[in-house]
């Protein structure tokens, strides 16, 4: 809650600074939040460690995309069986890509549950991979290079270019996300979850059905990475191959992992750190990755609980 | 024709791809780390191999020199950071190795710059070899499959013939057991990564004159590798070899004759975009296939 008050209040020096970049960057912080947090929601409670997390991000994205341009092209998307034009409008296509995410969710994770462990990991990489190069291959949605959307969907009631206005959009989305998840993992949905992670075979022997339980997860966490896919897209009007890149899906991992497993909010933390990072290391030395490698092994021998971890002993 | 020179083509690729997932699955399935750095020491071997023939013109020397790097930058990894992710859950090791790579990658900008590097075939090697009368095929790909094949049958001699081999195998199965024994885990550990390491660096310094020698080749193949790993079995070296050259041969003649077969039933601009997008995802539709009806792989290693 505290961290939500101080996101909301965020904006406010900065205008008066007049930095205007820290305002986007404060906007990436949020949509790779809510990538994280969802990461966090399969990862840090149910055990699942997911390395094609991107694939959503890149689903959701694209969705958004491919839709602004057949708009501009005024072209159809498909015209058989059914005529679907290009749209620009966020009610229309939001919902959607949130919906594709899920249905590519229920699809590859129906297969990929199945398996355990490293098989789990891997796997999951290999479909993200796959969904990466089906996207690369789109010759005529733009490819390796990507698309560039000329503004950022329309919703009614907002501003959706004003960088302000968009910022406490991500905000709300972050926060619904947060709000459900809190509720969720302290429910029985939640606790199955959890017990998932601890012992599942203690759990199957209960009589509780598992499978449908990860797989119920892992369709919501898709959708909400889903939906900060979308946010991306409109944030950066940009959508490309690189947001499916596996570094990419390594990234949202490391952001759960540093900011603290298993809290929901620590993920947003992570992303925090790791976005900031980036920004400042990088305007000190061109090769601040050289760092980042050793801090990263560092943090993981060492750092147990992460960031959120320093600050609440007492879990 | 064609038709056979992409099957070689297949061979090929299969070859390093075994080349990389035979160290691979014997890290995961004895030390049972799984170790997302492994490309880079296909980069390190790559590298260093076309720096070292450059320098002095001889091939062979520059291979020498990456099999000997890659070994003891892996050696080096194990000693520092390996050892201390044994025992450690799933989520540190794909973490501590992920910041290795970015580690990697990021040293050998540093010290090569951002340009790729180009190593030539060397010259006892250009030119073709008449495999069927009219069917010229080069003779470095030749070359390559001819190593892989040979290190399968030296891989198979040193498990089934040596001791260390026996210990190695033993180590797979139950590796508390030959501690008690007496035999030194540790170095056996450090040597089993070596080996592994040291394939990884064959393959990339082979690679080095058909592909490109830049920082990030170590992921594209490193994808590869885990997808045989997961359809051969993971800790399987025979699973490896099995499949790598179906992981191959799938994805070569996939990317080579897909789009025309959809050509074929389908006309325009859909058949070849349709035909070019499932090209590249052949290997990942292929994996899952056979994940579904096998979920631990083609050969699993039974404990």
């Amino acid at each position: 809650m505290l961290l939500l008050c101080c996101l909301a209040l965020f904006p406010l020096p900065v205008i008066l600074l007049g930095q205007d970049y820290l305002l986007t960057l404060g906007t990436r912080i949020l949509i790779y939040g809510l990538a994280a947090a969802s990461l966090d929601l399969i990862l840090g409670y149910g055990g699942m460690v997911s390395l094609g997390h991107a694939a959503f991000l890149g689903v959701g994205g694209y969705t958004v995309g491919i839709l602004a341009f057949c708009g501009y092209e005024g072209r159809d998307l498909l015209s058989w069986p059914l005529a679907l034009p290009g749209t620009e409008n966020g009610l229309l296509v939001w919902p959607l890509a949130v919906a594709l995410a899920m249905g590519f969710a229920a699809l590859t994770g129906a297969v990929s549950l199945r398996t355990r462990g490293m098989h789990f990991i891997m796997i999951t990489l290999a479909f993200a991979q796959m969904v990466y190069f089906f996207f690369s291959s789109l010759d005529s949605y733009g490819g390796s290079d990507g698309i560039s959307l000329y503004g950022r969907n329309h919703l009614p009631l907002l501003d959706t270019g004003s960088d302000l206005q968009f910022y406490y959009l991500c905000l709300f989305c972050l926060g619904i996300f947060l709000g459900g998840g809190h509720r969720l993992v302290r429910s029985r949905f939640g606790r199955i979850l959890q017990g998932c992670r601890q012992n599942e075979l203690r759990l199957q022997v209960m009589g509780v059905a598992t499978f449908r339980h990860r797989l119920l997860a892992y369709v919501l966490a898709g959708g909400a990475a889903g939906l900060a896919g979308v946010l991306l897209a409109n944030q950066g009007e940009f959508v490309g191959p690189g947001m499916i890149h596996w570094t990419r899906s390594g990234e949202i991992l490391v952001m759960v992992l540093l900011g603290g497993m298993g809290t929901l909010v620590g993920p947003v933390l992570g992303a925090a750190t790791l976005l900031t990072l980036e920004e400042y290391l990088a305007m000190y030395t061109e090769h601040w990755m050289v760092f980042l490698g050793p801090f990263l092994i560092l943090v993981v021998l060492f750092g147990r609980q992460g960031i959120y971890g320093m600050f609440h002993r007492s879990r | 024709m064609l038709f056979f020179e992409q099957v070689l083509n297949g061979l090929q690729l299969g070859v390093m791809l075994f080349l990389m997932s035979a160290g691979l699955t014997l890290v995961f399935g004895i030390m049972r780390v799984i170790n997302l750095a492994h490309g880079s020491f296909y980069m390190i071997g790559a590298y260093v191999g076309a720096t070292v023939t450059a320098w002095s013109g001889s091939f062979l020397l520059g291979l020498a020199a990456a099999l000997a790097a890659a070994a003891l930058a892996g050696m080096g990894v194990e000693l520092t950071v390996l050892r201390r992710l044994y025992g450690r859950d799933h989520l540190d090791q794909v973490l501590a190795t992920f910041g290795l790579i970015f580690f990697f990658n990021e040293l050998t900008r540093m010290i090569w710059g951002r340009q790729p590097l180009f190593m030539d075939v060397p010259s006892w090697l250009a030119g073709s070899v008449e495999i069927l009368p009219g069917i010229g095929y080069p003779a470095y790909r030749l070359a390559i499959i001819g190593v892989g094949l040979l290190v399968a049958l030296f891989l198979y001699l040193l498990f089934s013939r040596t001791r260390l081999g026996m210990q190695i195998r033993a180590g797979a199965t139950n590796r508390e057991m030959i501690a008690a024994l007496g035999i030194n885990i540790r170095l056996l550990y450090t040597l089993i990564f070596g080996l592994g390491t040291l394939l990884a660096g064959l393959a990339g310094v082979m690679a080095g004159p058909i592909l490109a020698v830049e920082a990030g080749m170590g992921e594209s193949i490193l994808i590869l590798t885990f997808v045989v790993i997961v359809i051969g079995g993971i800790g399987s070296v025979r699973g490896a070899l099995v499949g790598a050259i179906l992981v191959g041969l799938v994805d070569t003649l996939g990317r080579a004759f897909l789009p025309d077969l959809f050509r074929l039933f389908l006309a325009g601009s859909a058949a070849d975009r349709l035909g070019a997008s499932l090209a590249s995802m052949s290997v990942y539709i292929f994996m899952a296939i056979i994940l579904a009806c096998k979920p631990a792989g083609l050969f699993p290693v039974h404990e």
